[in-house]
C-alpha cells in the first residue's frame, strides 16, 4: 500500500510554467484518474511521478519518502505508454525478461514473474511473438502485462487506451478495472482526456485544467457537486447546458448550468418554450436541441426511441434541485440551488 | 453437370470494370515512368552495354569506330609460343590487376569500417541536446561540404614529406625524428589515402546514422530508464538493433562509393602500386596506355565485382529494402 504525495509541486520547460502548486494526497491501493483537455499538464504531472522529468519545485512524497531525486527504477513504479513502448526487436518474452533481468532477478524468479503475468493478461500463447505480429490489444496486455512482472508500488498509465478503436476500448477499460481489483495493493494513476474512463474507472477522479487542480473527489461528487463550471462543462456526456442572460440573472448567478437528463421536457406546459431542431436518436436515449425563447439552445436527454419531430413546438422544464449556478469567474454560487 | 461457377451478369461487369480500371491504372504508371526509363536507359544503360562491347574488341582511343569483336582475349588468352612453351595472357593473368582489386577492397573494407565506427560515435553525440549543438553539427559537415579534390590536394600538401604542416607538428612534438613521405612511401601512401578518406566521408556516415537515432521512439529510452538499463546495455540491446537498417543501407552506400575510389588516390598518390585501385586501373589504360578495350574490360570487371560485394552484402545482412516493417 503505497501512498503518494504531491507537495506544492510546480514544473516549468524554460519560461512556460505547467504545472502550478499541485497539492495531492493519493492513499495506498487508490486508482486516481488525472483528467482534463490537452495541454492541462495530466501527463506531465504523470512524468513527474515516474521521474521522466525533474520537478521544479516543491515535493513527490512515495509511502512517506522523499523521490524527487531518486532514480526512476528506484522509485517502484510501473508505467504503460500510450504507444506501448515495446521493443520492436524483442519477442513478448524478452520484452518483460528486460527489465528485470536489469533487476538482478534470477532466471527462475524472471520466468515465474513474466508466466503469471501473462496468465493473468492471457498472453500466454504468443510470448515467442514479435510485437508486430501482434494487434493493438494485445500490445497493449503486453505492455501491461510487462508493467505487472516489476511488481511496482505504484501503477502509472498514460493514455493507455487511446489507441485503440472504440470497442476494444471499452473491452480493455473492463480488463483495467478487473486488474485494479486483483492488484488491490497497487496504487494506480491513470491518465487520460476521455471523462467516461475517468467516470468508470476512478476511485477519485483528479480534474486538471491548465495546469491546476480544478477539483478532486469521486466520480459522483464531481458529477454532482462540481467546483467550478470549468468541472461541470468538463465531467459528464452530453456536456451540461451552459445559459447565460436573464435566466442566469433571475437565479442572482452568471451562468446558470442544467445537465441534459436534469430537463423535463412536455408537449404541452412548462417553463421554457421552444422549438426542437435537430434530434440525435442513440436507441437507448434520444437528444433534442431545443431553441428556446428565454433560454436559448438547450440540449435535453429524453429515454428510449422518443418520438419527436424536428420543428416540433415543446416545453421544457430544469428540474429544480438539478440547478448549478456560476458567478462570473466560473466560481460556483451557493444558497441559489432552488428555482 | 452445373458446376460453373454462377456469374451474374451484374458482377461480371463490375469485374470487367475494375480490370479495366486496373489497365487504366497501369497504363498511366508507365506513361509516368516512361522520362525516366528513358534517361535511365540513355545514361546508365548505353554507356555500360558500350564499355561490355568494347571490352571484347580491340577497339583503341582513336579507332572506336573500327573495332573488331575478338572475344575473351582482353580477359584471358593462352598465347602458344610454338616450342612447346606458352605463356597467359588478359586481365585476368595480370598480376597489378589483382593488386589494383585487393587495394581497392582492402580500401573499402577499412575506411568503411572506420567511418561507421566514427559515424556512430559522433551520430551518438549529436543525438543528446546540449548547448550549441547546431553549430557543431554545422562544422562536422564541413569535410563532407569540400570537393574530393579539393580536400585530397589540401592533404597531399598537408601531409607533403618537406613543406608539410603534418610533418612539421609530429615533429615538434617528438612523435617522429625525420619527416616521412605520407604519400610517396609504399608503406604509407594507403594509410594516407584511407585517412583522408576516412577524414572526409566520416560526417556523411553520422549524418545517415543520426536520422536513423531519431526515428527510434523516445518512449523506448523512456521504458529502459523506468527499468534502470544502464547506459552500454541499453545501447547494445536497444539502439544499435534499432539502429541497424539505417546503419547498413548508410554501409552499403559507402561501400559502393568506396569500392569506385578514383578522385583521392589519383590526386594524392598518382601512379603507386600501393594504392592503384580498379578506377585508377581501368583509367589508366583506357586513356593513358591506349588500351581502350583492355580499360573496357577492367571496367566491366570493376561493375561486376561491385555488384558481387554489394548483393552479397545484402543477401549477408538480411537486408530489407522493401521499407515494409521488419
Amino acid at each position: 500500500m503505497a501512498s503518494v504525495e504531491l507537495k506544492n509541486v510546480c514544473k516549468s520547460f524554460g519560461t512556460v510554467e505547467v504545472l502550478r502548486d499541485v497539492n495531492l494526497a493519493l492513499e495506498g491501493g487508490e486508482f486516481v484518474v488525472f483528467v482534463g483537455p490537452s495541454g492541462c499538464g495530466k501527463s506531465t504531472l504523470l512524468r513527474l511521478i515516474a521521474g521522466l522529468e525533474d520537478i521544479s519545485d516543491g515535493d513527490l512524497m512515495i509511502d512517506g519518502q522523499r523521490m524527487n531525486d531518486v532514480l526512476p527504477a528506484k522509485r517502484g513504479i510501473s508505467m504503460v505508454f500510450q504507444s506501448y513502448a515495446l521493443y520492436p526487436h524483442m519477442t513478448v518474452f524478452e520484452n518483460m525478461a528486460f527489465g528485470l533481468e536489469q533487476a538482478k532477478l534470477s532466471s527462475d524468479e524472471i520466468k515465474a514473474r513474466i508466466a503469471q503475468a501473462a496468465d493473468m493478461l492471457q498472453i500466454s500463447d504468443y510470448m515467442e511473438r514479435k510485437p508486430r505480429q501482434l494487434s493493438g490489444g494485445q500490445r497493449q496486455r503486453v505492455a501491461i502485462g510487462r508493467a505487472i512482472t516489476r511488481q511496482p508500488r505504484v501503477f502509472l498509465f498514460d493514455e493507455p487506451l487511446s489507441n485503440l478503436d472504440a470497442a476494444l476500448r471499452v473491452d480493455t477499460r473492463l480488463e483495467i478495472a478487473a486488474l485494479h481489483k486483483r492488484l488491490a495493493d497497487t496504487t494506480m494513476i491513470y491518465v487520460t482526456h476521455d471523462q467516461v474512463e475517468a467516470m468508470t474507472l476512478a476511485d477519485r477522479i483528479v480534474v486538471l485544467n491548465a495546469g491546476n487542480v480544478e477539483q478532486v473527489g469521486t466520480p459522483l461528487e464531481l458529477y454532482a457537486r462540481p467546483a467550478s463550471q470549468f468541472v461541470a462543462g468538463f465531467i459528464g456526456s452530453p456536456r451540461m447546458n451552459f445559459i447565460v442572460g436573464e435566466v442566469a440573472a433571475g437565479h442572482g448567478a452568471a451562468t446558470f448550468g442544467i445537465r441534459p437528463e436534469h430537463v423535463d421536457l412536455s408537449r404541452d406546459k412548462g417553463l421554457w418554450k421552444g422549438t426542437v431542431r435537430l434530434t440525435e436518436a442513440l436507441g437507448s436515449d434520444t437528444f433534442a436541441h431545443v431553441d428556446t425563447e428565454t433560454a436559448g439552445m438547450v440540449n435535453v436527454r429524453l429515454a428510449g426511441a422518443e418520438p419527436i419531430g424536428e420543428g416540433e413546438m415543446v416545453f421544457l422544464t430544469p428540474q429544480p434541485d438539478a440547478i448549478h449556478l456560476f458567478d462570473a469567474s466560473g466560481r460556483p454560487v451557493h444558497g441559489a440551488r432552488a428555482a | 453437370m452445373s458446376a460453373a461457377p454462377d456469374i451474374s451478369p451484374a458482377t461480371a461487369r463490375a469485374s470487367a470494370r475494375t480490370s479495366r480500371l486496373s489497365r487504366e491504372r497501369i497504363r498511366s504508371a508507365w506513361l509516368f515512368l516512361a522520362p525516366m526509363l528513358i534517361v535511365l536507359a540513355g545514361v546508365a544503360l548505353y554507356p555500360l552495354y558500350r564499355t561490355i562491347w568494347f571490352s571484347f574488341t580491340d577497339a583503341s582511343l582513336d579507332l572506336l569506330g573500327e573495332a573488331r569483336f575478338i572475344g575473351w582475349r582482353n580477359y584471358l588468352e593462352y598465347v602458344d609460343y610454338g616450342n612447346g612453351d606458352g605463356e597467359w595472357f588478359g586481365l585476368l593473368a595480370d598480376s597489378r590487376w589483382w593488386r589494383s582489386v585487393w587495394n581497392t577492397v582492402w580500401f573499402a573494407i577499412v575506411s568503411v569500417s572506420l567511418e561507421t565506427l566514427f559515424g556512430l560515435v559522433i551520430a551518438l553525440v549529436l543525438h543528446k541536446k546540449f548547448p550549441g549543438r547546431v553549430w557543431v553539427q554545422a562544422a562536422v559537415l564541413i569535410p563532407w561540404a569540400i570537393p574530393t579534390i579539393v580536400s585530397a590536394r589540401m592533404w597531399a600538401w598537408m601531409l607533403h614529406d618537406q613543406f608539410g604542416i603534418v610533418n612539421d607538428m609530429l615533429q615538434r612534438i617528438g612523435l617522429i625524428d625525420a619527416p616521412v613521405a605520407w604519400t610517396a612511401s609504399p608503406e604509407t601512401a594507403m594509410i594516407a589515402v584511407i585517412m583522408v578518406d576516412v577524414w572526409k566521408t566520416t560526417p556523411f556516415m553520422a549524418l545517415l546514422i543520426l536520422a536513423g537515432l531519431q526515428m527510434v521512439p523516445r518512449d523506448m529510452y523512456e521504458a529502459a530508464r523506468l527499468d534502470g538499463v544502464p547506459p552500454f546495455r541499453l545501447f547494445r540491446r536497444v539502439t544499435l538493433p534499432l539502429i541497424m537498417p539505417a546503419l547498413l543501407v548508410a554501409i552499403v552506400f559507402r561501400a559502393l562509393d568506396a569500392l569506385r575510389v578514383f578522385d583521392i588516390v589519383y590526386v594524392m598518390t598518382p601512379n603507386t602500386d600501393a594504392t592503384r585501385t580498379m578506377s585508377v586501373y581501368a583509367r589508366e589504360n583506357l586513356f593513358d596506355f591506349d588500351r581502350f578495350a583492355y580499360g573496357s574490360a577492367a571496367s566491366t570487371l570493376l561493375f561486376f565485382i561491385i555488384a558481387l560485394i554489394t548483393i552479397g552484402f545484402i543477401y549477408a545482412t538480411r537486408m530489407n529494402l522493401e521499407g515494409d516493417e521488419r
